[in-house]
């Protein structure tokens, strides 16, 4: 310490003195203690912070790329911890409430497990007395673990962006992708975890995994196996994976925003009910279908287990795996009543979380303070690592155009020295590229389908044969970042060598840099395959291919993925007229047949965003016409609208497509959330009301403003109300 | 405050034609039906539209009866009637099942009879049949008898929507081309219209099973568009619909139903709602939106009506003292608020601003007691409670439509115009009563939403006739109005797009 002080002093003194020779004291003193020379590097001057924050950056990156997502570094890492604090401390938040709300819960549970109708007041002492038993009380704090497992790997999971599998077999490869896997399996065991505390807190005949019974014939005292306690075990571990098959399935890790702001309290009252109603429904199917399935196949998990941990099986008790046995009405009760209990924690979770995270967040337009620079609106829009923070900010922005006129002039106003619309011009670019970008994506779609006739034709006339042997290697191109802007010529939408430089660096274990809250590159863009799927890797272009390790490759593969696929039907006949297509070959085919719309759905999948960003665009515009005292719209006027009228052609002629106007049939009561289905019509929608904010709002004043003729055309359309 | 004892006696003999020179001025001056403008004004009989004669579900006592077996009939009394009809089912064929199951339903069925006659007798709107729920509730008056159930004046063009009495909407535009005629399968009792702001095709219909959203594109030449073109959109429990509100900005659509708690606010091209719940009141009846987006009235079936914040959806309880709250308006800017109450005859006003945080009392604005004048044909008695208000758009004229004695032969519905005036302090003044043909009594009435000249109102009659009565004044707002700002606009910025605004100083 003596050192450091006496360098401090040493400053002191040389305060006149040039950067030479600091740094000369600071290099010489960091050869001798590294760990002081950081402290006094901080002290002697700006040249070294530099570099210091060089440090820093790096190391996080490299964090980035290493740490494996059961550590707490990644979830440190998770949301670049500087910048994006709001959406970390709504995560903490929401995995808070779900553990505090868990005893209120359990102590629901506990009444209505020990329910009996003819004897309330011992049901009423039985219950008060249970609930501050210390095996109740031990299985609060397991099951408290419990969630806030869940919880945090959860976050792993959860999505902005939903993934469409557009066919069957991309669906399968979905739900047998290795990550998808390890879910599941943290799943079944969180499903048994809870089970057990379940089974403890019923007590009764479930209580314990072997209980004492006579052997018949020599009538000596052996520990039995309990098929009570197993049967509800192993129902944890059925419904923790149905769970997790459904959460992939109906894309329950998808988070969407609701069209209106609310209060959380208000919200979380509002959506309670419905969360009530989805974990009984989905307890009772996952009841039935687990009975169902323990009196097929109960036998060899009951047999396994009483092998292994020597347990009897005690012959006079019934078996649970015939009818007389299953159709025990206090065991079905008590299993659906657990299930009920148990899909309502998991589900409660997945609320808390989307409420917390969609909260609209308000940022500030501009900041005095450069070192908050980071943090204000034009900056946080052109974000691209976490999708998340960019959503939250185009939110903020749709909300601040409509309801704030103070900070609308602050989006309209002018740097201070220099007069310069900084604000209004990172705003207005980022939501003009982003709806550029879509239009690039749509007109790139519609290139495709119009140069193979059908899109389906693409994935369907690929090999069979090398497709269901397909590699392992390329299932991680979609670990890439997004793509900005989609090649446009027809053959190369599959081709995007974007993808193939990121391709095969990645384990199938390693987290993306910005998983969580961001989308896989290809699926946005082709919108025809699930590249999470390895049953896709043929698609790929050629040369992913040959980066990617050739494990299960035939030389027909070879073959099939060196050919462009633009030219997909010239492809599989030689094969195809060589030998004749197999049972299981044609099952297959018809598998990868297109589910229909879902190349619609993907391609707008995440429109939430270009809604906000129409939405704020257009009111601002509108706004500009009495607020904006400096006419900084004015100069962007003309590329806004032409920006939008390409759009709306490009959307138009999207909808004249196959499948892309029949509307989806709407789910009832499921936790998974089906609004990406219809956002296309929402996006249409927004485009033309967008369209026509700006219309009514200059009126015969847009004849002035410099656009195309064709353009020209199409907004009097509007003007005259025509569209 | 202003009554009516201080109006301009009503002529009762002619039509009333226009308004000019603060003088209403009806059809017994020849010459002035130049004046009227080139709105289409249909008419409608009552013998030409045949309404549905009886609901659906009552179609069976027209076959002969059948003997099914009890599981045919239970299955069947399931599927018609839910848990009332099976359970009446089982006890009424007592002699085929058990007998304890027949008791059993019995009880079940006392209870539940029971229990929805006590919450009948806390929310009496409850006991009410569905069609009787929307006559009650229409801002139609006479809803159940008259040709016309509901119009909307589209926000932007000359064009306008009209439901019928045989669930049939037709479409008028200015010009004379076709008149599209939509009809849906679902489309029954039709409560009211919307069209939805910033957009040229969509029409929003509240119907008694569902909401209905048109897309009736306006250049197209058919005049029956498919039911194809029309989306459905229902949720469990939100039935009848009595009233539905279009947010502004025309991204939002709030549907309100008596018998449900929950008003759904609807994202209409994605289908889903959001139900912003709050117990107490029993349902909700009417909705309006502000014209500044900002709030949102609802008003309930009890003597309650909410005011939404439209930016978080919190609200605020307003308890009335005696009845429900029938009818509401907002100015134009979305500051004053209008409000009529069943069994009340005056007119309230609320007053909102952002910088007092909101009224904390109404103060009666108008007094419409009944009041008699002599006429060359006997006496004309006027006044009684409100049925609907209406607001033009520029804020100068409030059109009130009171409801008449229907026993009493010299008391007529009328509509009754007020002169507005927001400063100093908001003021009604007295214009006069608009008045129909003889014998024909006003049903409902709505402003044109961007009349050039002044206000014109839009009257339908209890004749099935709608006509159009413009009233010509000079708007105070027209002439100082926000040429400075825009002056300012177009010096301000760089020549290249100077030309934006130049126009119009030009």
């Amino acid at each position: 310490m003596a050192n450091t002080d006496f360098h401090l002093q040493f400053q002191d003194f040389e305060d006149g003195q040039g950067f030479t020779e600091n740094n000369q004291d600071a290099t010489t003193v960091s050869i001798d203690d590294p760990i002081k020379s950081r402290k006094q590097r901080k002290a002697t001057g700006n040249a070294f912070e530099e570099e210091d924050s060089d440090d820093k950056t790096e190391l996080l990156s490299g964090q980035k790329k290493s740490a494996p997502f059961w550590t707490f570094e990644y979830y440190q890492t998770l949301f670049d911890v500087d910048s994006h604090q709001v959406v970390i401390w709504r995560a903490v938040a929401s995995i808070a409430w779900s553990v505090l709300l868990l005893p209120v819960t359990s102590a629901v549970f506990v009444l209505l497990s020990r329910f009996s109708l003819f004897h309330p007041i011992q049901w009423i002492s039985e219950c008060t007395s249970l609930l501050t038993a210390s095996s109740t009380i031990f299985s609060l704090v397991v099951l408290c673990g419990v969630v806030l497992i869940t919880g945090l790997f959860n976050l792993e999971f959860y999505t902005l962006v939903p993934s469409i599998p557009c066919s069957r077999m991309a669906l399968l490869g979905t739900v047998l992708h290795p990550r998808q896997c390890v879910h599941s399996l943290v799943y079944c065991t969180m499903g048994m975890l809870v089970m057990w505390c379940a089974s403890v807190t019923i007590g009764g005949r479930y209580s314990t995994l072997g209980i004492p019974c006579k052997q018949s014939e020599s009538g000596e005292v052996v520990t039995c196996l309990n098929e009570y306690h197993l049967f509800l075990l192993l129902a944890g571990a059925f419904m923790g994976y149905s769970h997790s098959f459904l959460g992939v399935v109906k894309n329950m890790y998808y988070v969407s925003f609701q069209p209106i702001q609310q209060y959380k309290y208000p919200r979380f009252k509002g959506c309670l009910p419905m969360v009530v109603k989805c974990s009984v429904i989905q307890s009772l199917y996952s009841a039935r279908n687990f009975a169902a399935l323990y009196f097929f196949f109960g036998y060899v998990p009951k047999t396994w287990i009483s092998s292994t941990l020597h347990l009897q099986i005690d012959s006079s008790l019934q078996p649970l795996d015939s009818l007389t046995g299953l159709l025990d009405f206090s065991l079905l009760y008590h299993l659906s009543i657990s299930g009920t209990f148990l899909y309502f924690t998991w589900y409660l979770t997945v609320l808390l979380f989307r409420i917390y995270v969609t909260e609209a967040y308000s940022f500030p337009v501009q900041s005095t303070f450069t070192e908050d620079a980071e943090q204000c609106l034009p900056k946080v829009l052109a974000e691209t690592n976490t999708l998340v923070m960019k959503f939250l900010a185009l939110q903020d922005l749709a909300l601040l155009s409509q309801h704030s006129l103070s900070r609308r002039l602050e989006v309209f106003s002018l740097s201070q020295p220099g007069g310069h619309p900084h604000n209004w011009n990172a705003i207005s670019r980022e939501c003009m590229s982003l709806l550029s970008e879509l239009t690039q994506r749509l007109l790139a779609h519609q290139d495709a389908v119009a140069s193979n006739g059908r899109v389906k034709s693409q994935s369907a006339s690929i090999d069979t044969r090398s497709a269901s042997s397909s590699s392992s290697g390329t299932e991680d191109v979609s670990e890439t970042p997004r793509l900005s802007v989609p090649l446009r010529t027809p053959g190369s939408v599959f081709t995007s060598s974007v993808g193939g430089m990121h391709s095969a660096l990645t384990a199938p274990f390693t987290p993306d840099v910005d998983s969580p809250f961001s989308s896989p590159a290809i699926r946005r863009l082709v919108g025809q395959q699930e590249p999470r799927s390895p049953w896709f890797g043929t698609v790929q272009s050629p040369h992913i291919m040959r980066r990617g390790p050739k494990l299960w490759s035939a030389s027909t593969e070879s073959q099939s993925n060196g050919s462009p696929p633009a030219s997909p039907a010239t492809v599989p006949s030689p094969p195809a007229a060589n030998q004749k297509p197999s049972f299981l070959a044609q099952w297959l085919q018809n598998r990868r047949e297109q589910l229909p719309e879902a190349s619609s759905q993907a391609l707008f999948a995440d429109s939430q965003a270009h809604i906000w960003a129409l939405q704020g665009l257009s009111h601002l515009v509108a706004a500009s016409f009495s607020e904006d005292q400096f006419g900084v719209v004015q100069t962007t006027l003309p590329s806004i609208l032409s920006c939008l009228v390409v759009l709306l052609e490009a959307v138009d002629r999207h909808f004249k497509l196959p499948h892309a106007s029949s509307k989806p049939v709407r789910t009832v009561c499921s936790m998974g959330d089906s609004t990406y289905k219809t956002l296309r019509f929402a996006l249409r929608a927004a485009l033309k009301t967008a369209i026509y904010k700006i219309t009514t709002t200059f009126g015969e004043h847009l004849n002035a403003v410099n656009i195309s003729t064709e353009h020209r055309k199409r907004l009097q359309q509007f003007l005259e109300f025509k569209e | 405050m202003c009554s009516l004892g201080v109006f301009p006696a009503p002529v009762t003999a002619a039509q009333t034609l226009f308004e000019r020179n603060n003088e209403l001025l009806s059809a017994l001056h020849p010459g002035e039906h130049s004046q009227a403008c080139d709105l289409p004004s249909p008419q409608f009989t009552r013998d030409t539209l045949k309404g549905h004669s009886r609901p659906e579900s009552s179609s069976r006592s027209v076959f002969l009866d059948q003997r099914d077996t009890l599981w045919m009939r239970s299955a069947g009394a399931w599927r018609d009637a839910g848990l009332y009809g099976l359970l009446d089912e089982i006890t009424n064929s007592a002699e085929e099942v058990p007998r304890f199951l027949a008791v059993g339903s019995a009880c079940v069925l006392a209870l539940l009879r029971w229990a929805s006659s006590f919450h009948g007798s806390l929310f009496p709107h409850l006991t009410l049949s569905s069609d009787e729920m929307v006559a009650e509730f229409s801002q139609m008056l006479d809803w159940s008898d008259s040709a016309l159930r509901s119009f909307a004046w589209h926000p932007h063009t000359d064009k306008f929507a009209v439901a019928l009495l045989d669930d049939s909407i037709k479409i008028y535009k200015s010009n004379s081309s076709p008149t599209p005629t939509l009809k849906h399968r679902c489309q029954r009792s039709v409560c009211a219209l919307q069209w939805k702001p910033l957009c040229g095709s969509a029409l929003a219909v509240a119907c008694q099973s569902c909401l209905l959203i048109w897309h009736v594109d306006p250049a197209s030449l058919s005049t029956r568009p498919s039911s194809g073109c029309a989306q459905v959109l229902s949720h469990p429990g939100h039935s009848p619909i009595t009233s539905i509100a279009w947010s502004p900005t025309g991204s939002l659509l709030v549907s309100a139903s008596p018998v449900d708690t929950s008003m759904m606010v609807w994202d209409v091209a994605a289908e889903s709602a959001v139900p912003l719940q709050r117990v107490g009141g029993g349902g909700v009846t009417y909705l309006s939106w502000s014209p500044d987006g900002s709030r949102l009235l609802a008003a309930t079936p009890s003597a309650l009506f909410r005011v939404w914040e439209t930016r978080m959806w919190t609200c605020e309880r307003w308890p009335c003292l005696k009845g429900s709250c029938q009818s509401a308006c907002w100015s134009p800017d979305g500051g004053c608020l209008l409000l009529s109450m069943q069994g009340e005859r005056v007119i309230y006003a609320l007053t909102f601003s952002d910088l007092t945080g909101g009224p904390k009392a109404a103060s009666v604005v108008a007094d419409l007691s009944e009041t008699t004048f002599p006429g060359p044909d006997g006496d004309l008695t006027v006044g009684g409670e409100v049925c609907s208000l209406s607001w033009d758009p520029r804020g100068e004229r409030l059109a009130v439509l009171l409801k008449g004695d229907s026993q009493a032969d010299n008391h007529p519905s009328v509509i009754a115009v007020f002169k507005t005036r927001s400063s100093p302090v908001f003021e009604l003044l007295p214009c006069g009563f608009v008045m129909g043909e003889a014998g024909a009594e006003p049903r409902f009435m709505q402003f044109h939403p961007h009349f050039q000249h002044g206000a014109l109102l839009t009257v339908c009659w209890s004749d099935g006739r709608i006509s159009h009565v413009p009233f010509y004044f000079s708007s105070a707002g027209l002439l100082g109005g926000d040429s400075p700002q825009q002056a300012l606009a177009s010096n301000t910025t760089n020549p290249s797009s100077n030309k934006l605004y130049t126009e119009q100083i030009s």
